[in-house]
């Protein structure tokens, strides 16, 4: 089975597919003109890992009961979700030329009834996390070997269900959840820091009661280690990995810059993100 | 005996009809589950948590999440319940049903105690009067209320079975049992209790044994009046709004804000069939207060007696 081959990817091979990823999700938000470049480029690393590796997954049979699942919180960085998707043949690859038109199972944010390969429907911030929790607390109740695994924003941490849910995660002992923060340091009015300062997502989830580590969201080295580490980690206690990114990372003109939360390239700029991509990260 | 001629003098509150249901219901399938948010007490889930501790989650005081949580287990097959007050069940946690339980249409039921003005005297922050005309604009979403204690076990079990969401109301207060055990209910059909002539009453919930008092007394009158216990307001039962037409008069009767409620699903009906008239009692688009349950019936003139005099002036 393919998810079997998958198991064995090298790092270097997992780097290529994170510039496939990369030029993927760039390329479907160029033909829609519009779409999320920046979150998709930052958090493009941590999910070629689970896409291409860490994940216990089916493309052929997506609904398969004992999966693990992914919730993708932050649902506006769906192009990079659709990426895996679209490169793992869930869907035909020319899907992604169908970004947010009429009829495309890629809309503008993850709608699970759409979509194959899309565990819960999400684009409201704050809330992806609480749906996570239930699957996580569904499969101890049924003692299923599932993990649930989810990606929220950093500045998506503002919103105090995020934290409601991580209570939650605690009190139901959820150590086959992994949260991973996104924490690009941006949102789409500038830096979070400014706009309503985070402090050290680490150790407020530590301080929930997760099992957290802090690692460089863009090295594959580290985040392939720190899944290695968490894997069979049956503590009792749900985990969160803050993943330092740079938002629009690879494309030298998005990196860091809030106006590309939300907007797509023109196709000059397009050539030139296509180019740089090429060359993987620096 | 006809339901006119039975006195009404057993009262029980519906959510006790909710919290015998579900357990039975949870004893007989695993995949039932409660989500409680600290009120378990009020909510009457005691049992189900003392006999099914397996299948119940309390999230504390935190809607949101709970209902964010539902939805999670629902897409592994469960078939959650989440117990709360109808203002949380229908406000704080609207977008999060929206976004999470309606929009990609999981199978997760919100049962919510305190419907209408009958937390009287917690307040107007307590009484819920706009949770259905909110939950009813929600595609995929079905919204029910009981009459009384057997009807709505009946629909609670109905509820688990539907494969959707399901958005149900209660009473805290007692109310009339109006139903022996034998009676049947379909979600979406209305219930018709008495057939008339003259002038169509359509009540729903705790304000169907008023609407009761109100036939028989509009009967003494001479009035010949057909009775409809609307216990489903989506989807409402156009046929039967229909029939009612034939009468060309209607009066709704509904413990819920005259906006969005009982009465704007029958009206809209009627509307669209450009014949008859509908007067509707209900919340006066006022909050509550503290008061006696009754007392707040009365400032909104949901009574027996406004049904009557609204009869008599439409006849």
């Amino acid at each position: 089975m393919e998810v079997t081959e998958m198991k064995n990817i090298s790092i270097e091979e997992l780097k290529e597919k994170a510039i496939e990823m990369r030029q993927t999700a760039v390329t479907m938000i160029h033909k829609a003109q519009s779409g999320h470049p920046g979150g998709s480029l930052s958090a493009a690393d941590i999910m070629t890992a689970l896409y291409f590796k860490e994940m216990n997954i089916d493309p052929k049979n997506p609904n398969y009961e004992d999966r693990d699942r992914f919730v993708l919180s932050k649902g506006h960085v769906c192009p990079i979700q659709y990426s895996a998707l679209a490169l793992l043949g869930y869907v035909p690859y020319e899907t992604i030329y169908t970004l947010r038109e009429y009829g495309s199972p890629f809309q503008g944010h993850p709608d699970m009834k759409k979509c194959p390969g899309i565990d819960i429907s999400t684009g409201s911030l704050g809330q992806g996390l609480s749906c996570g929790v239930g699957m996580a607390i569904a499969g101890k109740r049924d003692k299923k070997d599932y993990r649930v695994f989810s990606l929220v924003g950093d500045g998506e941490c503002q919103e105090g269900q995020i934290w409601e849910a991580a209570q939650t995660a605690v009190k139901y002992q959820l150590d086959n959840l992994v949260v991973f923060v996104d924490n690009n340091r941006l949102q789409i009015d500038g830096f979070c820091d400014e706009i309503m300062p985070l402090q050290d997502v680490e150790k407020k989830f530590e301080a929930f009661g997760f099992e957290t580590k802090r690692i460089d969201g863009h090295s594959m080295e580290d985040i392939v280690e720190t899944l290695d580490e968490i894997r069979e980690l049956k503590n009792g206690k749900p985990k969160c990995i803050v993943l330092d990114t740079v938002k629009g990372k690879g494309v030298s003109y998005m990196e860091d810059i809030a106006e590309w939360h939300g907007v797509a390239p023109n196709d000059e700029e397009y050539q030139q993100a296509m180019e740089e991509l090429a060359g993987g990260l620096k | 005996m006809s339901i006119i001629e039975k006195a009404l003098t057993t009262k029980k509150a519906t959510r006790e009809a909710f919290g015998d249901e579900i357990v039975k219901l949870g004893k007989e399938n695993k995949d039932i589950y409660v989500i409680d948010v600290d009120i378990a007490k009020s909510c009457k889930t005691s049992t189900f948590i003392k006999e099914l501790p397996n299948q119940h989650i309390n999230v504390g005081i935190a809607e949101q999440n709970a209902a964010g949580l539902a939805a999670g287990l629902a897409t592994t097959g469960k078939i959650p319940f989440v117990s709360t007050y109808a203002v949380f069940g229908s406000l704080r946690m609207a977008e999060q049903i929206r976004q999470e339980v309606c929009y990609p249409n999981l199978n997760v039921k919100i049962a919510c105690s305190h419907g209408g003005l009958t937390p009287a005297n917690d307040g107007g922050s307590h009484q819920a009067i706009e949770d259905m005309g909110v939950l009813r604009s929600f595609p995929n979403m079905t919204v029910i209320m009981g009459a009384d204690y057997q009807s709505t076990r009946k629909l609670v079990e109905q509820a688990a079975k539907i494969n959707g969401p399901v958005y149900l109301r209660f009473t805290r207060d007692k109310v009339p049992m109006l139903y022996d055990e034998t009676e049947e209910f379909t979600i979406g059909k209305a219930k018709q209790l008495k057939d008339g002539k003259d002038i169509a009453i359509i009540a729903n919930g705790d304000t169907v044994h008023l609407a009761l008092e109100a036939t028989k007394e509009l009967e003494k009158q001479g009035v010949s009046v057909k009775l409809l216990d609307m216990h489903t307001i989506k989807p409402i039962d156009r046929d039967a709004v229909v029939e009612c037409l034939e009468l060309g008069r209607i009066i709704t009767v509904e413990d819920h804000n005259i906006l969005n409620g009982l009465g704007s699903a029958v009206s809209e009906v009627v509307a669209e069939e450009g014949k008859g008239k509908v007067k509707r009692i209900g919340v006066q688009d006022q909050f509550g207060q503290s008061a006696p349950y009754e007392k707040l019936l009365e400032l909104n003139g949901i009574t027996v007696e406004n049904i009557v005099r609204t009869a008599n002036e439409m006849l």
